[in-house]
C-alpha cells in the first residue's frame, strides 16, 4: 500500500494507528515522491532516508508490541534547513555554515513532532540566512513553485512551501521573521501558522532577528496544521523567549461555531499596494465570513519601516564577524544588505523598538472590539523566478523588498496568524487570519470554517 | 564623484573593521539609503519620553 499524494497527516496517522498501513510504508511513499518530483521542485537539500526508515521501523515494532502511538504516527515531515538535525550541519541556506560541525541534537520542535510519532525525512531549501522573500538561493538554486516551476515559492521558507505545496510531505516546519511562513504559504497555495511570538520554542534553530523570529508549521489542511501545532506547544528553558504558558490545544476547538466572533477587514495600509488577485482573495474570505466592516490599522506603514530597521540591524549584528572574515562567501545581495544594516545609527533602532510598544497598544485597543482581522498575505500571486520589479499602485518597485509589505506590520508585534490559501486561477494566493496574542485557537477555527465552506483549500500541484 | 553617504560609509567601515570593497559600495549605499529613509519615518513619529522599548512581545 502506498499513500496517495494528497493524503493528509491525520489520514496517515489514523491508518498507521489502525494497522491499515505501516509507518515504513508511509515513509517509503514520501521518499518515493521526493525522488520523483524533487528534481523539479528543488525543495530538499538533505534527505534523511536512513534515519527515517529506522524511526519508522521502530514505530512499527512498537505497534506490533501493542504500545500506544502518538497523534502523528508515521507522518513524514521535513524542516527548513535552519533547524538543527542531529548529524547535519545547520546550513541556514548559507555556504558558510556548511563548515559548522554536525549538530549533536535535534531542534526542540523536531523532538516534539517525533515524540508524537512523526518521521523526519529531510531538510529543506531556504533563502540565505532567512533574509529573503523569494525562495531563491545562490548556493543551492531556487526552490520552485509546485503550481508553476518557473515561479517563486516565496521565502525565506521556500523549500517548506514547495515540499508541502507539491505534496511531497503533509507537514513541514519553517521560520517567520517578517513573513517567511505566510509568504510561501500564499505563493504555494497551502496553510501556514505563524504563532504568537514566544509560543513555540526556537531552541536549536539558527537565528536571524532574535526579537522577531518565530517558528511554525505548514500543512495542506487546517486539521493537520492544528495537529502539528498542538504537538509542538509547551515551555522550553532552552529558548529564553519561549512562553511558560501551559498547553492550549486547538484541535478539539476547530469545529466550534464562529458565529460569536467579531470579524473585520484590515483597512487603510492593508488595502493599498495590492494586485487585483489579492483584492479578490480578501473579498471572497470576507464575504464567506459575512463581514463588510473595515477597521483602520493606524501607522502600519511606520510599523513596517520599524520592522525593516530592526531586521537589518539585528541581522547585521548577528553576522558581523562573518561579514568581516568571509564576505565573499555570502550571497552578494544578502551581504550588501547586512553591511548596510551595520551602519544604521543606533538611535533609530532604539526608536523602532519604542515605536513597537506604541503600535502594540493600538492593536490591543483594536482587539477590544474585534476578534479577527483579515488582510492580504502577499500583494500578488507568485512572481517569476528572477523577477526584479513589479508595478504596485502605479509605482515600479523592487519585488524582493516588497513581497512582505502586508506581513511585516503584523509579525512586528508578534500576533498569531493563519495564512489560508484561496485557490484562484491560474495561481493561488493567501489571506492572513490575524488574532490577538495567544489566540491561535480562534485563527485556526476561522480557517477551519472557511475550509468547510470551500472558500480556502490547497490546490493539487499542477506544475509537477 | 563621491556620493553624500560615501564618507559615512568609509568612517563606519573603519570603525567596525568591516570591509566594503569598491564593487560593493553602490549596493551598500543603496541599501543604506533605504534603511535611513525608513528609519527617518520612525524617527519623525513623536513618542512620550517614558516609552519603553518592546523587543519581546509580552502580555
Amino acid at each position: 500500500m502506498t499513500t496517495k499524494p494528497e493524503m493528509t497527516a491525520a489520514g496517515i496517522a489514523g491508518a498507521v494507528a489502525a494497522g491499515k498501513m505501516s509507518a515504513l510504508e508511509a515513509t517509503e511513499a514520501a521518499l518515493a515522491r521526493i525522488k520523483q518530483y524533487d528534481g523539479v521542485l528543488n525543495s530538499f537539500t538533505d534527505v534523511t532516508a536512513d534515519r527515517a526508515r529506522a524511526k519508522a521501523r521502530a514505530m512499527d515494532a512498537d505497534i506490533a508490541a501493542g504500545k500506544a502511538v502518538g497523534p502523528l504516527a508515521g507522518v513524514p515531515f521535513a524542516v527548513k534547513n535552519l533547524f538543527d538535525v542531529a548529524g547535519l550541519s545547520t546550513r541556514a541556506g548559507s555556504k558558510i555554515n556548511r563548515d559548522l560541525a554536525p549538530s549533536r541534537r535535534d531542534a526542540t520542535l523536531i523532538e516534539r513532532l517525533e515524540a508524537a510519532g512523526a518521521v523526519l525525512v529531510g531538510a529543506l531549501n531556504m533563502g540565505e540566512y532567512a533574509y529573503d522573500f523569494t525562495g531563491e538561493n545562490v548556493h543551492d538554486g531556487p526552490s520552485r513553485n509546485p503550481h508553476d516551476p518557473t515561479r517563486m515559492t516565496g521565502g525565506s521558507s521556500g523549500g517548506s512551501g514547495s515540499a508541502v505545496g507539491g505534496a511531497l510531505v503533509p507537514i513541514a516546519l519553517g521560520s517567520d521573521t517578517n513573513g517567511s511562513i505566510r509568504v510561501p504559504s500564499s505563493f504555494c497555495g497551502i496553510f501556514g501558522l505563524k504563532p504568537t511570538y514566544g509560543r513555540l520554542s526556537r531552541a536549536r534553530s539558527f537565528p536571524f532577528v532574535a526579537s522577531l523570529d518565530h517558528l511554525g508549521p505548514f500543512a495542506r489542511d487546517v486539521t493537520d496544521l492544528a495537529l502539528a501545532y498542538d504537538a509542538m506547544q509547551g515551555p522550553d528553558a532552552d529558548d529564553g523567549a519561549c512562553t511558560t504558558r501551559g498547553l492550549e490545544p486547538t484541535l478539539p476547538l476547530l469545529a466550534n461555531p464562529i458565529s460569536d466572533l467579531r470579524i473585520a477587514i484590515a483597512g487603510g495600509y492593508f488595502q493599498k499596494n495590492v494586485f487585483p488577485e489579492a483584492v479578490e482573495a480578501v473579498s471572497r474570505v470576507a464575504k464567506a465570513l459575512g463581514t463588510t466592516e473595515v477597521v483602520d490599522v493606524p501607522e502600519a506603514a511606520r510599523a513596517r519601516a520599524a520592522a525593516y530597521v530592526i531586521t537589518t540591524t539585528e541581522g547585521a549584528s548577528l553576522h558581523l564577524d562573518r561579514l568581516r572574515k568571509r564576505p565573499d562567501d555570502f550571497d552578494p545581495a544578502v551581504r550588501d544588505r547586512l553591511i548596510a544594516g551595520a551602519m544604521v545609527p543606533a538611535p533609530l533602532v532604539d526608536r523602532a523598538q519604542k515605536f513597537r510598544r506604541w503600535y502594540r497598544a493600538q492593536f490591543a485597543e483594536i482587539f477590544r472590539s474585534v476578534d479577527v482581522l483579515i488582510a492580504p498575505a502577499t500583494p500578488c500571486t507568485a512572481p517569476k523566478l528572477g523577477q526584479v520589479n513589479f508595478n504596485l499602485d502605479g509605482v515600479e518597485l523592487p519585488v524582493r523588498a516588497n513581497i512582505g509589505i502586508h506581513t511585516q506590520p503584523i509579525s512586528f508585534i508578534g500576533l498569531p496568524v493563519v495564512a489560508v490559501p484561496v485557490p484562484l486561477e491560474p495561481l493561488p494566493i493567501g489571506v492572513q487570519i490575524i488574532c490577538a496574542p495567544w489566540r491561535e485557537d480562534i485563527a485556526l477555527r476561522v480557517a477551519y470554517a472557511l475550509e468547510k465552506m470551500g472558500v480556502v483549500a490547497a490546490p493539487a500541484p499542477r506544475g509537477i | 564623484m563621491a556620493e553624500p553617504l560615501d564618507d559615512y560609509i568609509d568612517a563606519v567601515s573603519k570603525a567596525l573593521a568591516l570591509p566594503v570593497e569598491e564593487a560593493w559600495r553602490p549596493a551598500v549605499r543603496a541599501n543604506l539609503e533605504v534603511s535611513l529613509r525608513l528609519g527617518r519615518l520612525v524617527d519623525e513619529f513623536a513618542l512620550p519620553d517614558e516609552t519603553e522599548p518592546a523587543p519581546i512581545f509580552t502580555v
